[in-house]
């Protein structure tokens, strides 16, 4: 795990909390029910969840921040540590899983050296596990960020990463 | 914009709508929501700059549509009138289909779809299209799923129009009882019953809840729907609020599908605006507000406790029922939770009544079915079938058949809660029972082919590994039942499996059904116990195979 995220103190310090207060703004009478709509957006400006903001979002809505765990550790879009500047999301459906899904995230991890769930330790890339994007014309499909890979070799796979 | 005021001043808009409809225009209709991934976007830039270029704009329309169905020719379009579809378009084909197609009449017959070697222009003549019968899909690929005019102009929100002018609820439970729709998200649920017992519940504050949680791996069906013809659920959700007695909806919706999350979220912006959602509904009484909520990567969350968890902030974990959402569901109030297809269906019901709708399909599965069609066959896209169409025909008429010299081996029904129908069965006829009589379900419509170069094992291990991994843990029977059974196949896939193996793996098939709290422990042995029923050769080859492998000396003093 990043150094910065265990130590508080510091992650405080490194962590600029303005975009954070902004969208607590918007939460005046927060309920239970903002917590996931909160974290979110949290993630999204953040691109994953500070614990300078956890604490934040605990001072603000009065949920307590075990239970505030519970909920990011049980979604698998929620991550607690920095991640990459590119996020690669391998299909792992069923149409992509019988068309060869299988060595294609074998290659992902020979060339990245990270498994699912990682990110590469210059913060390039993260490797987030997906159960299927919903796009099996495209089988084997990955994508990375917002684009679409589709009808992935091996081969092709490997020019792909090499490409960023 | 002004908002109606009387589900009368609907029929008005629309004819007003109508006299400025151009027939004369020739409409270009580009999928810009699954196709996107194949560069869509840039096509119909093209397109728009050309037609810019060319000073066509007066002869010429670009429609940005939702999915027209086969993905396999991404990135699709169809033009009409001529009713001519062009498949795997790049933006550099746009000046020639301009001048070409548009301009003289002619076919490009390299964009054409082409079977057996046999170019199709005409989408009337090709056989993907021409099997189907689209009623929840009527306007998907067919309109701009982000102008709620195209919605009225074919006659959307009618149904809430009528049912508000002259249905009681209980009219509209009614109609929707007889018309036999099932819950489309798999259980088969009759709709009808369970909205009656959400109006029958004791209290004022009643939710509707969309469940727009597609996780089935291989399943895109309420995606498509979400993306292409999204003020249709909001439509269905109308008429079911109203039926009800709800005034506060929410779809939930996985994060998976930002295009499902925009579209919609356009839809109901247009239609708050135009008094079709909000208070006073075209004039009257009625009033309904719906919210989106995005869901954020939980595959239990399709489940309906997990669902209400979820929305109340919470870790999506079920719970176990009694009671039903029905007379407890969020917030603890009586709660009605259908799936998105199944409120797509309830606008065609209300306008053209239940005894239209119960004419499609089979003795006791009424209407249509979309399939996510994937997997080993020619045609991979969405397709609509009406009940009791045989699995031949999705696959091999609609679907083209299996690509390559392979052979059709099994068709994956279900997901991870289904099961493999094999060859024998490919002229069953589909509906709720009889896919259940063979070991699948009918699920929320992934149907994905394999051919037979697909181990069997492998499917089973590749589905148990879901949703071991998917298993939220609260209870026993599922988060070891599917821990174990994974090892299981594992073992047996790496060629380590023992004799005992099968005996163990229907064994505990058997606890982790009938002792799990939720949907997902008491499905998740199903793709075991269906491919252990029909490919059992393939868990021995691999077991004796094995024995062979490892003890090579031990087997041939044997046979000596």
């Amino acid at each position: 795990m990043h150094k910065n995220v265990t130590s508080t103190k510091e992650n405080a310090r490194a962590i600029d909390l303005t975009k954070c207060h902004a969208i607590l703004s918007k939460y005046n009478q927060a309920t239970p029910a903002d917590l996931i709509p909160i974290l979110q957006q949290m993630q999204d400006a953040y691109g994953y969840l500070p614990q300078s903001a956890l604490e934040e979002i605990t001072a603000r809505t009065r949920i307590p921040l075990s239970k505030i765990y519970g909920v990011i550790t049980f979604y698998s879009q929620f991550s607690l540590e920095p991640r990459g500047k590119h996020t690669i999301k391998v299909c792992t459906g069923t149409a992509c899983h019988i068309k060869g899904a299988p060595d294609i995230k074998k290659k992902i991890t020979e060339v990245l050296r990270i498994h699912e769930g990682e990110t590469t330790q210059d913060y390039k890339f993260t490797y987030d596990p997906v159960a299927c994007l919903g796009t099996c014309f495209l089988a084997p499909v990955m994508m990375i960020d917002d684009r679409y890979y589709g009808k992935l070799t091996v081969e092709k796979t490997e020019t792909i990463l090499k490409s960023y | 914009m002004e908002k109606l005021k009387h589900p009368d001043d609907l029929q008005k808009f629309r004819k007003s709508l109508e006299s400025k409809h151009r027939p004369d225009m020739v409409r270009i209709f580009i999928c810009t929501t699954g196709c996107r991934a194949l560069g869509a976007e840039e096509v119909c830039k093209a397109f728009k700059s050309e037609i810019e270029k060319q000073s066509l704009k007066d002869k010429v329309e670009i429609v940005d549509t939702g999915c027209q169905g086969l993905c396999a020719r991404a990135p699709v379009l169809t033009i009409e009138p001529m009713g001519i579809f062009y498949g795997r378009v790049t933006e550099t084909d746009v000046p020639e289909i301009i001048s070409r197609t548009i301009l003289k009449g002619e076919v490009i017959e390299r964009l054409c779809y082409t079977e057996a070697g046999k170019k199709t222009p005409y989408i009337r003549d090709i056989p993907f299209y021409g099997k189907q019968k689209k009623i929840v899909l009527r306007n998907c690929g067919a309109i701009n799923p982000k102008s709620i005019h195209e919605y009225i102009l074919r006659d959307g929100y009618s149904a809430i129009s009528k049912a508000l002018s002259g249905m009681t609820p209980d009219d509209v439970v009614n109609e929707i009882k007889n018309s036999g729709l099932r819950g489309r998200g798999g259980a088969g649920f009759p709709t009808g019953n369970k909205w009656e017992f959400v109006k029958k519940a004791a209290g004022d504050v009643k939710y509707l809840v969309c469940n727009g949680d597609e996780g089935d791996p291989g399943a895109f069906m309420d995606r498509a729907v979400l993306e292409g013809d999204p003020h249709s659920v909001i439509e269905g959700m109308l008429v079911g609020a109203y039926a009800i007695g709800s005034k506060k909806g929410i779809v939930y919706v996985r994060a998976e599908y930002p295009i499902a999350v925009e579209h919609l979220n356009i839809a109901i912006q247009q239609a708050k605006a135009l008094g079709i959602l909000g208070e006073n509904i075209l004039g009257t009484t009625f009033s309904f507000d719906l919210e989106i909520k995005m869901g954020a990567g939980a595959f239990v969350c399709g489940e309906e406790t997990a669902l209400i968890a979820s929305i109340e902030g919470k870790r999506g974990m079920p719970r176990p029922r009694p009671p039903f959402p029905a007379t407890s569901g969020l917030w603890g109030k009586p709660t009605n939770i259908n799936n998105v297809e199944t409120f797509a269906n309830v606008p065609i019901i209300i306008l053209k009544g239940s005894e239209f709708y119960k004419a499609i399909g089979t003795g006791t599965s009424k209407g249509t079915k979309i399939f996510a069609l994937a997997g080993n066959v020619k045609n991979t896209g969405l397709v609509e079938v009406p009940m009791g169409t045989t699995l031949r025909e999705i696959v091999f008429d609609i679907g083209g058949g299996i690509p390559g010299r392979k052979k059709f081996k099994a068709a994956q029904m279900g997901g991870p809660s289904g099961g493999c129908v094999p060859a024998q069965h490919l002229d069953l006829p589909i509906d709720y029972e009889t896919v259940k009589e063979v070991g699948a379900i009918m699920g929320s419509g992934g149907l994905i082919v394999m051919d037979d170069s697909t181990s069997m094992v492998d499917i089973a291990r590749y589905f148990m590994e879901f949703c071991q991994d998917e298993s939220c843990g609260k209870c026993v029977p599922c988060r070891i039942g599917t821990k174990r059974m994974l090892d299981i196949l594992t073992r047996i896939t790496k060629g380590q499996g023992k004799k005992e193996d099968i005996g163990l793996l229907k064994e505990l098939a058997e606890v982790t059904k009938s002792a799990s709290l939720c949907g997902l422990g008491q499905t998740a042995a199903n793709p075991v116990l269906s491919t252990i029923r029909y490919y059992l050769n393939e868990y021995e080859e691999l077991i004796n195979k094995k024995d062979s492998q490892t003890s090579p000396q031990e087997s041939q003093t044997t046979q000596t």
